[in-house]
């Protein structure tokens, strides 16, 4: 069976942040004010955090270290768990990916608390843009923007596996793991981003998972992330 | 046949006669608040949960910290009146119905919050048609529903006997409309000894049920915290100290009340102080009992040392939520339990002002069970940015819960006796012996306390 994952070597991030916009206009996540964004309001599927954590330990002038964050669609996600209206779920038939049935969700904010990694962002108002940006959305109906009142996440593009795998029935032809590949995948500037099936022993993937560098975030929770990290140095 | 006989009966009613221009005009405050927040509601529900002060990492704010808080208050009417049934404790009698009530009325806030905290209350079906029981938002639902549709049922048969006595008391210039609720409310019921034996045996019965059910039923309330990974959530105690928290504000609700229909309809002598004793011994026995599941929880946590344990702990005792976390902690136990020892031994005015401490301190304490776990989230390093201060629409519709539970008790107060009649009676057809707990030595209820 196929079970989509991604490696991010850590190494070759230059936190630009170029999947975060990447993912943004392929989703059509909503943009909020300065003020809201204060609060925690903002919506960015795919963040790019600096890590703080370990300040005591670094010299004045190492640099700092930034982490980017897509969901890490665990092979035992907390946050499905505790939907009481199953409007998340794990699909396997796709390859393991978490999605969301926006229709379904009824605004609880239970899985967005669930979830030890903070993916899950609740749709406060609802949705907007400036006009510039509002011409530019991404008009497939897969990524339709959201209502309010509810929860999004991260697909690891799962309307990108749809198309690809239509491309390939249209052309007559067996669908090729490359053809699919998520927006930040795409976008990474240092190249930074692998995707591919994990479950393939011969795929960049899982070569790379198996490295000494290769981490999760914590781990120690048994969530099974299929986000895989390369350590630094 | 033997009749109804009790002697205080006329005092018990006389409140349901008349309605004074002040109890009007409490009405009409307590309304004009409900109804605010109502406008409150549809402003949230027009702009989305945007208008709350809830965010990332913070995505539960007031509405659940009163859904907690309210389910709590809801736990002493049961446990006065089916717990202490069936233990035999007889001095629960004058105080059920006034305890109950308040279980009857605090429900429908509290599970009223948790639908106020939905995003999409108009997909509220979805829980029936997709209800997935391996959420605990489930088992709250049923939880919560089961509970309130047993206490009615509850209050309702126990106060049978008390509509009839209305419906046969009512003076000929009654309106009509009172004649009709009455008579159709007491479902036909007549004072024979074989309708208390009956009813004897059923309230019996299902007091063996509601005590389970109260049990149950905050522990499940806890479920939702306490089933996440959160720090500070993930913990087994977490069950049985919202049980005690729960009967604890409870109680102190019931004496509050207890000295308001005192005072307002002039029951001292249904009301002795020697029952307001017994709610004070209770008091301190719960205050004790919450500072110890208190103590047991910070422990453990503490001597974990788990780094993520740890942050939610200092942010409670020195950190951003350290003012509130100590105040919670003087109007929880120092405060109450200094004057429930000294002064609380005699004065009713005491007790009471012990009692509103306690529920302010209760009402903190739920908040500081739930909001600093979610601003000190596991991966804290990428969230660290949580803090939470509620909005004026959320202040705006807390006022207003508390204003409706109000709102209908009073109402309640002016529709019914508050005291049941049939169960302090002297004499009851059918039944062994009346109510004896007017006869005896007023100081009887002292001994021990010297």
């Amino acid at each position: 069976m196929t079970r989509w994952g991604m490696v991010i070597d850590l190494d070759k991030c230059v936190a630009c942040q170029g999947c975060t916009v990447a993912c943004r206009m392929e989703n059509n996540t909503p943009i909020v004010s300065p003020e809201q964004s204060e609060m925690g309001r903002s919506i960015l599927w795919n963040e790019v955090f600096p890590i703080e954590e370990h300040a005591e330990f670094a010299a004045e002038d190492t640099n700092a270290t930034f982490i980017p964050r897509p969901c890490m669609h665990c092979d035992n996600p907390p946050c499905i768990k505790v939907c009481p209206v199953e409007a998340t779920f794990k699909s396997d038939e796709t390859g393991g990916q978490v999605l969301q049935r926006y229709d379904r969700c009824i605004g609880c904010r239970f899985c967005t608390l669930a979830c030890p990694y903070g993916v899950r962002y609740f749709n406060w108002h609802e949705p907007q843009w400036s006009p510039e940006i509002a011409l530019h959305l991404n008009p497939n109906s897969e990524v339709e923007p959201r209502p309010k009142g509810i929860v999004e996440k991260c697909t690891f593009c799962i309307q990108r596996l749809h198309e690809a795998l239509e491309l390939a029935e249209e052309e007559g032809r067996n669908f090729r793991p490359e053809d699919y590949q998520p927006a930040c995948v795409q976008t990474c500037t240092g190249k930074a981003r692998f995707f591919g099936d994990l479950d393939n022993p011969d795929s960049t993937v899982s070569q790379l998972a198996g490295s000494r560098r290769a981490f999760r975030l914590l781990e120690e929770l048994g969530t099974n992330p299929k986000v895989i990290y390369l350590k630094e140095g | 046949m033997a009749q109804l006989r009790n002697k205080y009966q006329d005092l018990l009613i006389e409140p349901t006669r008349t309605t004074t221009q002040r109890e009007k005009g409490v009405l009409l405050i307590l309304a004009a608040i409900l109804i605010w927040g109502i406008f409150a509601y549809i402003h949230q529900l027009r702009n989305g949960l945007g208008v709350s002060g809830m965010n990332r990492p913070v995505y539960w704010g007031l509405y659940i910290v009163n859904f907690v808080f309210f389910i709590g208050l809801a736990h002493s009417g049961t446990f006065i009146s089916a717990i202490l049934r069936l233990v035999g404790a007889e001095w629960r009698v004058p105080l059920a119905r006034a305890a109950e009530a308040i279980t009857i009325f605090a429900l429908p806030f509290g599970a009223g919050s948790i639908l106020i905290d939905m995003g999409r209350i108009d997909r509220i079906g979805n829980t029936i048609l997709y209800g997935r029981f391996m959420s605990p938002i489930l088992w709250d639902i049923t939880a919560v529903t089961l509970y309130m549709f047993s206490s009615i049922i509850f209050f309702y048969l126990s106060l049978l006997p008390d509509i009839a006595i209305m419906r046969d008391t009512l003076p000929e210039n009654a309106p009509r409309w009172r004649r009709v609720f009455y008579t159709r409310l007491a479902l036909g019921w007549q004072h024979s000894p074989e309708k208390y034996r009956r009813l004897e045996k059923v309230l019996g019965s299902m007091a063996i049920f509601m005590s389970m059910l109260v049990i149950t039923v905050h522990t499940v309330v806890s479920f939702i915290f306490s089933m996440m990974l959160q720090p500070g959530w993930h913990t087994a105690i977490l069950g049985p100290f919202f049980l005690v928290g729960a009967v604890y504000s409870g109680s102190a609700a019931t004496i509050m009340l207890m000295a308001a229909l005192r005072w307002k309809f002039k029951l001292e002598q249904v009301l002795p102080f020697k029952y307001f004793n017994y709610m004070r011994k209770l008091l301190i026995a719960l205050a004790l009992a919450w500072s110890y599941f208190m103590g047991v929880e910070f422990l453990t946590a503490i001597y974990g040392n788990e780094p993520e344990e740890m942050s939610v702990v200092f942010s409670k005792l020195y950190g951003d939520f350290s003012l509130i976390f100590w105040t919670m902690v003087l109007a929880c136990f120092f405060i109450p339990l200094a004057i429930l020892l000294t002064k609380g031994k005699k004065s009713v005015a005491w007790l009471v002002g012990a009692a509103v401490i306690i529920n302010i301190g209760m009402w903190l304490e739920r908040y500081i069970v739930i909001v600093p776990s979610e601003a000190f989230p596991r991966i804290g390093y990428e969230l660290n940015q949580g803090f939470y201060f509620p909005s004026f629409v959320e202040i705006s519709i807390t006022a207003a819960c508390f204003a409706g539970m109000a709102l209908l008790y009073m109402i309640f107060t002016k529709l019914f006796p508050m005291i049941p009649i049939w169960e302090t009676a002297q004499h009851v057809p059918g039944l062994p012996h009346g109510f004896t707990g007017y006869d005896d030595d007023e100081n009887l209820s002292l001994v021990g306390d010297d």
